[in-house]
């Protein structure tokens, strides 16, 4: 042993065995856990990020699933872009949803969220009937249930009935067939109001006392303080359900029978993706469609959080 | 600015259950009154009912002498601080202050005028831009006073302002909030569950206990006087000695008192008669160790001795195994387990009668 190792007590073979036995202890440390972590790292990389990255490659290529797929660069982005209608139909459809039917849903939610939050008896039970909506709303079965109830004969026109008015069949009629998905959108507020009415709660009750001694109205204190208090929850609700709104699929395609029609009023982005992509088999169209809605949300996603330092007001 | 405050048997109840039991009390314009007393003991309650943030469930409020049971809180012309200074956390420390004043739809002008001299009074005109985050505790209590002096009340209310401050803070601001009472001259309650506090501060303090007033009165007439035991041993820190008490012989000057195993001849007429059972009430600082300190009560041991510079706290055990707390002024060097015999000046003494009260 020379005297730089008795040093250090280690030797150039003792190193070898002491790095195998580094690797030897960290197996013994850590091995159990890599191993059940192994299912979760099979399943990430296997089915999302290499999928992801697939789709990513076919967006530049031609490829109808049968066919080795043809490298075609960025054509399909281009054409997306300036030779295609029905792109620029889905993306009005989509704005217009996202634009009318996260709003509307918010302001619902937090609505009955601060009816729910004046300490009604039965809380729970409203809460559970109330978020019920929202665990069944994105079916099948409730997108069949809501082409009944707006159908031309259906159960809204029968009431209206009542009241002398002929109402038209709303999902047929370009004009109100995409309001019908917003209300049915807005039927699923549970979600939010169940994070709205926990933001609700930690609104400590003597800022409201304060204010009522300065002489605020519940108005002025909901503008002054709910809302402001409140927009940590708000900013996280309006991300969730604007991506959950670029991502509707489900009652788009049951109530147009996966169509888009009349005339287009329905046919949102990703409806249209599956037309693309399962209808034409136009699989490199659609990844490249797939894309370009992830970096939409992507774009959405980023330009909150930069605003966000301006408007919404963290305690600490 | 200053208004009266009377309330003519204050009751309040939760449901079936009544907190606060026809509470009468009147204050007198400009005073400094301090509602003290333990946890739910309904001191907040109290002060909550006369802000106008709980509903009185019987009896009469005045202000000035007008009913204001069903006045809401804004229109009553007070302002309050809480205990967790409630302030606006989106808000600026001006916006803070101004918020009452906007709210009142006041012209911009005066609104700046209001803030800048409350601000000017407590010192905080340069926080004013920052947000309640970025101030110390202290800071926070001045912003929220500030808010409250802003608004010009008649009567200003404290709820604990004091208790999230550290010690130094809290003499500090003590301090502080006793001469803003001085300059402005309001009618201020203030509710702590401190005596210190209470003593230091007030014009006058009200002991509550159970929902009940036990004693009202100025702070030394308390120390002096206690009604009964709930206030002899409230008021005063450390806390007053009691002792199981007989009574041996009576007499028109005064009573033969059995305490401690000893014998107490006691100078003061007391209502009661031979053989009957007191309650013999001591301060820790009426006691000395020295014979020109009063007369003998009885020899103790020392158990533990605390010097605190100004003050030497023996805390030690009479012959029949009760404590006794002695406050010595100045530094002492008494050995643990030594015996001391305790003087008592029998005109600084307590007696209590079976009921608790003075006897």
């Amino acid at each position: 042993m020379t005297a730089r190792s008795m040093e250090t007590g280690v030797s150039a073979a003792g190193r070898a065995v002491g790095t195998q036995g580094v690797w030897a202890r960290i197996w013994q440390q850590d091995g159990p856990g890599y191993l059940f972590l192994l299912p979760w790292f099979i399943g990430f990389f296997g089915l999302t990020v290499g999928p992801m990255l697939t789709s990513l490659y076919l967006s530049f290529t031609n490829f109808d699933l049968l066919t080795t797929p043809d490298w075609i660069g960025a054509s399909n982005y281009v054409r997306m872009f300036t030779a295609d209608p029905k792109f620029a139909a889905a993306m009005r459809v989509t704005f217009f949803f996202v634009l009318f039917s996260v709003p509307l849903k918010l302001a619902f939610a937090l609505g009955v969220a601060m009816l729910l939050n004046r300490g009604l008896k039965g809380l729970p039970l409203y809460r559970a009937i109330f978020y019920l909506p929202s665990l069944i709303g994105a079916s099948v079965a409730i997108a069949i249930l809501w082409r009944q109830l707006f159908s031309g004969d259906g159960l809204v026109n029968q009431f209206l009935a009542n009241f002398g008015i002929d109402g038209p069949s709303w999902i047929s009629n370009p004009r109100y067939s995409l309001w019908t998905l917003i209300i049915l959108s807005i039927w699923q507020f549970g979600s939010p109001m169940i994070i709205f009415l926990a933001g609700l709660r930690q609104i400590p009750q003597d800022m409201y006392e304060a204010a009522s001694l300065d002489g605020a109205s519940k108005w002025r204190q909901f503008w002054k303080i709910t809302l402001p208090l409140l927009t940590p929850v708000v900013f996280f609700n309006a991300i969730v359900q604007t991506i959950e709104a670029f991502k509707s699929f489900t009652p788009a395609f049951v109530i147009s029978g996966g169509t888009g029609q009349p005339i287009n009023s329905t046919l949102f982005y990703t409806l249209y993706l599956y037309q693309e992509a399962f209808g034409f088999f136009r699989m490199g169209y659609a990844s490249a469609l797939a894309w370009f809605l992830l970096v939409m949300i992507a774009a959405f996603t980023a330009f909150s959080f930069l605003t966000s330092k301006y408007w919404v007001h963290y305690d600490d | 600015m200053a208004a009266s405050v009377e309330l003519r048997k204050i009751v309040k109840s939760y449901g079936d259950l009544e907190v606060v039991h026809g509470v009468d009390l009147t204050i007198e314009p400009g005073e400094f009154v301090v509602f003290v007393g333990p946890s739910g003991c309904g001191k907040s309650t109290l002060l909550r009912m006369i802000a106008g943030l709980e509903p009185i469930t019987g009896g009469e409020l005045l202000i000035e002498g007008e009913r204001i049971n069903e006045v809401p809180a804004a229109k009553r012309g007070i302002a309050m601080v809480f205990q967790s200074y409630a302030l606006y956390p989106h808000m600026s420390v001006y916006q803070n202050l101004a918020f009452g004043l906007e709210t009142a739809k006041m012209p911009k002008p005066e609104i700046r005028a209001k803030v800048q001299k409350a601000a000017q009074i407590l010192r905080i005109e340069p926080l004013l831009d920052r947000k309640p985050k970025q101030l110390s505790g202290g800071q926070r209590q001045r912003v929220a006073i500030g808010r409250a002096i802003t608004r010009e009340p008649r009567i200003f209310l404290f709820d604990e302002p004091l208790s999230n401050l550290d010690a130094e803070l809290r003499v500090q601001m003590r301090v502080e909030i006793a001469k803003l009472h001085n300059d402005l001259g309001n009618t201020m309650i203030y509710v702590t569950h401190d005596q210190v506090e209470a003593m230091t501060m007030a014009d006058k303090i009200v002991v509550l206990s159970a929902g009940n007033i036990e004693q009202a009165g100025a702070p030394l007439d308390l120390y002096n006087k206690p009604a009964n035991l709930f206030v002899a041993g409230f008021i005063g820190s450390p806390k007053m000695n009691f002792f199981d008490a007989s009574v041996d012989a009576v007499d028109p000057a005064g009573a033969k008192l059995g305490i401690a195993g000893g014998t107490l001849a006691f100078n003061r007429s007391v209502s009661a008669g031979k053989g009957d059972k007191l309650t013999f009430g001591v301060r820790p600082e009426h006691i000395g160790i020295t014979e020109g300190s009063g007369v003998p009560m009885a020899n103790v041991k020392v158990d533990l001795v605390e010097n605190l510079g100004g003050q030497t706290l023996l805390y030690t055990t009479a012959p029949d195994g009760s404590g006794l707390t002695i406050v010595l002024e100045g530094q002492r060097d008494i050995a643990l387990g030594s015996t001391v015999t305790a003087h008592i000046d029998p005109a600084k003494c307590h007696v209590f009668g079976a009921d608790g009260n003075v006897a």
